[in-house]
């Protein structure tokens, strides 16, 4: 629960300005990014993603470089993709 | 398999390596103590111990979650679930952590219903569709995952729902290490900072720890280069008689933090006047609940919460490994009755508690284990 999981923002809310749909690894889920919402979140943004919220905007080199490093840790990883492929946020 | 051979950068964590060893100066010892969990597991899973020389220590620090929740909250959570209509939800990672009667899986099998979520969020749809059910929110974790808490919360409130609620047991991490500092014995050089708790809190509040302690922190990334980079920046400032809060982190953590975070938790949370963490002891101010003003949300006001204080089990050492006091193969019950598959401390439970991360990682430690058990 405590890894930080970089996505990549490929929609932004329809009438939810505090929701977006973001895809890490290939996994698309909702997550909630109200708490950096006064920065402006726009699809192509990277962001870091804990629990359901973004935390803070990545630039997106160190985002891909991050993401890879995560890919190939193994277990804890993939327990946080299929917890997150598993999320309902709406 | 060499988990060493895994990460990015051979090169540039081999000239890291150089540079640590160079900045050691002669016949010093240096302790430094790395607070998250997520780099202890780092530590381990990467083997980075062998990328440092032997004058340089890690100790592992209090910053795993679900290691810091002591029995008493398990067992009270487990006789929230155990009311009538009630579905209680939380990471997975509570699942399988020992309270005094066992965990939420052995109250699954007696009849409870505890589910584990990605988000807090994902209980919220639980309560939308359970309208007949009480949904309540085990909330755990550092200042990471309580703006999540917080928001969650405002959400709800904002729906009207109101078979929700939450369950806080949110810790705050500069209590941690003070009690750390305060404790007799721990001679440490520096500090490996928190890196996502950072994003949050930003890096002005542990100030008093180079100031009132003479301890130099960097706030770290996740990644081995990271945590080799930040172990160099904390010996340079040593070696400069320097003693200060910086930020090797930058690509994710701001140093003002996320204010927005921050202001969430305040407006839904406020300080406990103590709280008692797993072989830690009570923490004064140490901790946060739900304010007055949300206490329709509140699972404490909600539910009978018994609040009984249990005594950690004599043969469990967590308490010791949490403050590095001990490494995890000192304790007596490592690896023999306490594994991840049948845990004893919460260490063992978490894939960022140290003991575990020794238990799946530790190439020479297995080793160790040995060695100790012999003595
Ligand atoms: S081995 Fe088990 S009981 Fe001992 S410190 Fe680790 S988690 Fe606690």
């Amino acid at each position: 629960m405590c890894l930080g999981i970089p996505g990549e923002v490929v929609e932004v809310g329809a009438g939810r300005p505090d929701l977006a749909k973001v895809d890490v690894s290939g996994v698309r889920r909702v997550v909630n990014i109200g708490l950096i919402e006064e920065e402006g979140v726009r699809p192509g943004d990277w962001v870091l993603i804990h629990v359901g919220f973004a935390l803070s905007k990545l630039d997106e080199e160190e985002a891909r470089l991050t993401l890879s490093y995560l890919e190939q840790i193994g277990q804890a990883y993939e327990d946080e993709l299929k917890a997150l492929s598993r999320s309902e946020i709406e | 398999m060499r988990f060493v051979d895994e990460f990015r950068d051979q090169e540039k964590a081999r000239a890291l390596a150089a540079d640590i060893a160079a900045l050691c100066e002669p016949r010093r010892q240096y302790k430094f103590m790395e607070v998250c969990g997520g780099h202890t597991h780092t530590i381990y899973k990467h083997g980075l111990e062998d990328y440092l020389p032997e004058a340089v220590t890690m100790v592992h620090g209090p910053g795993c979650p679900v290691c810091v929740i002591p029995m008493g909250r398990v067992d009270d959570a487990i006789s929230i679930a155990r009311q009538e209509d009630v579905i209680m939800t939380s990471f997975g990672d509570m699942m399988r952590v020992p309270g005094s009667r066992g965990s939420f899986l052995d109250s699954n099998a007696a009849g409870s219903d505890i589910r584990m979520v990605y988000s807090p969020l994902d209980s919220l749809k639980i309560a939308r569709d359970n309208p007949a059910k009480r949904v309540v929110f085990m909330a755990i974790g550092f200042e990471t995952t309580a703006p999540s808490t917080a928001m969650t919360l405002l959400r709800a409130s904002d729906e009207g729902l109101g078979n929700f609620s939450v369950f806080c047991n949110h810790v705050l991490v500069n209590p941690a290490i003070k009690a750390i500092l305060g404790s007799p014995g721990m001679a440490l050089d520096g500090f490996v900072g928190p890196g996502h708790v950072t994003t949050v809190i930003g890096c002005e509040p542990y100030g008093w720890i180079a100031k009132d302690y003479r301890k130099p922190l960097v706030v770290s990334g996740f990644e081995p280069l990271d945590i080799l980079q930040s172990v160099r920046m904390l010996l340079l400032q040593l070696r400069e008689g320097r003693c200060q809060v910086e930020n090797q982190y930058t690509r994710a953590v701001a140093w003002e933090g996320n204010p927005r975070a921050r202001a969430v938790i305040d407006e839904v949370m406020e300080l406990r006047p103590t709280f008692e963490w797993r072989g830690l002891g009570s923490i004064p101010r140490s901790a946060l609940r739900l304010k007055e003003k949300y206490a329709a949300f509140d699972a404490e006001r909600l539910f009978d919460v018994p609040g009984v204080r249990v005594a950690d089990p004599k043969a469990c050492q967590c308490g010791e490994v949490l403050k590095g006091a001990i490494k995890p193969w000192e304790c007596k019950v490592f690896g023999t009755a306490c594994t991840p598959e049948t845990p004893i401390g919460t260490c063992m439970v978490s894939s960022e508690g140290a003991c575990a991360a020794y238990y799946n990682f530790g190439r020479f430690d297995r080793r160790k284990v040995r060695e100790a058990s012999r003595v």
